[in-house]
C-alpha cells in the first residue's frame, strides 16, 4: 500500500459530536456579541436564538448519539429548525441537514466528502433564502469558506490545513460584509442604513467553521491512532 | 374534499385574529379546518416549528393542507419543514399570497369543498386585487 504522508484526523460520528459540543460552547460564549451585531440591523435576537438552538441540539445529540456522521449533522439540523425560533433556525438547519444527507451512511468521511457535503449544505441555504454572495448574509462567509476548502484540497493540502484556510476565508468574508448593503432579511428594509455593520449570520457562520477547523486540529493532536 | 388551512405568523395574536377573520368571512355553512401557529413557545414574537407541525396535523383530513406564512423566518421554517418528507402531512403546500387576503381566499375556497390546487390558486390570486 502507498504510504500516507500524514494521516489526517478520523472524521467519524464522534468527530461531529465533538464539533457540536464545542460549537454550542462557542455560541454560548459569543451570544451577547452576536445579539449586539443584530441590534442595529436586525431584531436583536440572533445570539439568544442560536444559543437556544445549539444548546438544545447538543443536549438531544448527547442523549441519543447518532451513529453516523451524516446522522449527527442531519439530526442537529432538525433540532435547530425546531428550536431556534428565528430565520437562522431553518437556514442553519437546512445547511446541516443537506450536508448530513450528502454524507449518506458512511462511518468515516474523507476530506473530499466533507467538502462536497458542505457545498451541498451551502447550496441548500442559498436556495432556501434566495440569497447570493454580496447580499450581506451568512453566505458571504460560507461561500468563500467552501471555495477555500476546495482550493486547498485540490492543491494537495490535508484536512487540517484546508479547514484552516476555510476558517480564514469565512472570517474575512464576515468582515467584508461591513460595507455591504443588506438585500435579504429584515436588514434589507433599512436600505443604506444597513451599511457599516457586520452581518450577524456571516459572523456566526465564521464561528462555526472556526470550531470545525479546531475540531480537526484537536482530533489529530489527540492521537486518534 | 376537505383541505385544511394553517396560518403562521410571528405573532400569536395575528395568527389567531386572521384565522377568526377568515372563518367569519366564509359565509354560512361548514368552515374548513383552520389552525393558527403564531409566536414562540414562550409567548414572544418568532416562529415555532413544532407548533406549525402540530397545527398542520390537526387540520389534516387527508386532502392536503394549505400553509400561509407572514414573513422571514415563518416562510423559511415552513419551507425547511416541507423539504423534510416526514414532518408535515402529505400534500401540504406553502401558499404564495399576502397574509390576510390569502387567508380569506384560502379558507373560503377550502370551505366550499375545493381541492388543494384550487385553494393554492385562489390564495395566489389575492395578489391581483390591487388597492389603488
Amino acid at each position: 500500500m502507498s504510504e500516507e504522508p500524514s494521516p489526517g484526523p478520523v472524521v467519524d460520528a464522534a468527530f461531529f459530536r465533538r464539533w457540536l459540543v464545542a460549537a454550542a460552547a462557542v455560541i454560548d460564549r459569543e451570544a451577547d456579541q452576536l445579539t449586539e451585531l443584530d441590534s442595529p440591523i436586525g431584531d436583536a435576537d440572533h445570539g439568544a436564538n442560536m444559543r437556544r438552538g445549539f444548546t438544545a441540539a447538543r443536549g438531544a445529540i448527547e442523549k441519543e448519539p447518532p451513529e453516523t456522521p451524516g446522522d449527527v449533522l442531519a439530526q442537529t439540523g432538525r433540532h435547530l429548525i425546531s428550536t431556534v425560533g428565528g430565520a437562522s433556525g431553518p437556514l442553519y438547519g437546512t445547511l446541516l441537514r443537506k450536508a448530513g444527507k450528502a454524507l449518506g451512511d458512511s462511518a468515516q468521511v474523507t476530506p473530499e466528502q466533507l467538502r462536497d457535503a458542505l457545498k451541498a449544505g451551502v447550496d441548500g441555504v442559498a436556495q432556501l433564502g434566495g440569497a447570493a454572495p454580496g447580499d450581506k448574509t451568512m453566505l458571504d462567509a460560507l461561500v468563500p469558506a467552501v471555495e477555500a476548502l476546495s482550493f486547498a484540497l485540490d492543491k494537495g493540502a490535508g484536512l487540517i490545513d484546508a479547514l484552516a484556510a476555510a476558517r480564514i476565508a469565512a472570517q474575512e468574508g464576515a468582515l467584508a460584509t461591513v460595507p455591504l448593503q443588506a438585500r435579504k432579511g429584515r436588514a434589507s428594509y433599512l436600505g443604506e442604513r444597513s451599511i457599516g455593520h457586520q452581518d450577524p449570520g456571516a459572523t456566526s457562520s465564521a464561528l462555526l467553521l472556526g470550531v470545525l477547523a479546531d475540531t480537526a486540529e484537536q482530533s489529530a493532536a489527540g492521537g486518534t491512532g | 374534499m376537505t383541505v385544511g388551512v394553517v396560518l403562521v405568523s410571528h405573532s400569536a395574536a395575528v395568527a389567531e385574529a386572521v384565522a377568526q377573520l377568515a372563518a367569519g368571512l366564509t359565509g354560512g355553512g361548514d368552515v374548513a379546518p383552520v389552525a393558527a401557529a403564531g409566536g414562540t413557545p414562550d409567548g414572544g414574537l418568532g416562529t415555532d416549528a413544532e407548533a406549525i407541525v402540530k397545527a398542520a396535523r390537526s387540520v389534516n383530513r387527508g386532502d392536503g393542507v394549505a400553509v400561509l406564512a407572514d414573513l422571514g423566518s415563518s416562510v423559511l421554517t415552513v419551507k425547511a419543514l416541507l423539504s423534510d418528507e416526514d414532518e408535515l402531512p402529505p400534500g401540504t403546500r406553502l401558499l404564495d399570497a399576502p397574509f390576510v387576503e390569502g387567508a380569506v381566499a384560502a379558507l373560503v375556497t377550502a370551505s366550499a369543498g375545493a381541492g388543494i390546487d384550487a385553494v393554492v390558486a385562489a390564495a395566489e390570486e389575492a395578489y391581483s386585487y390591487r388597492k389603488v
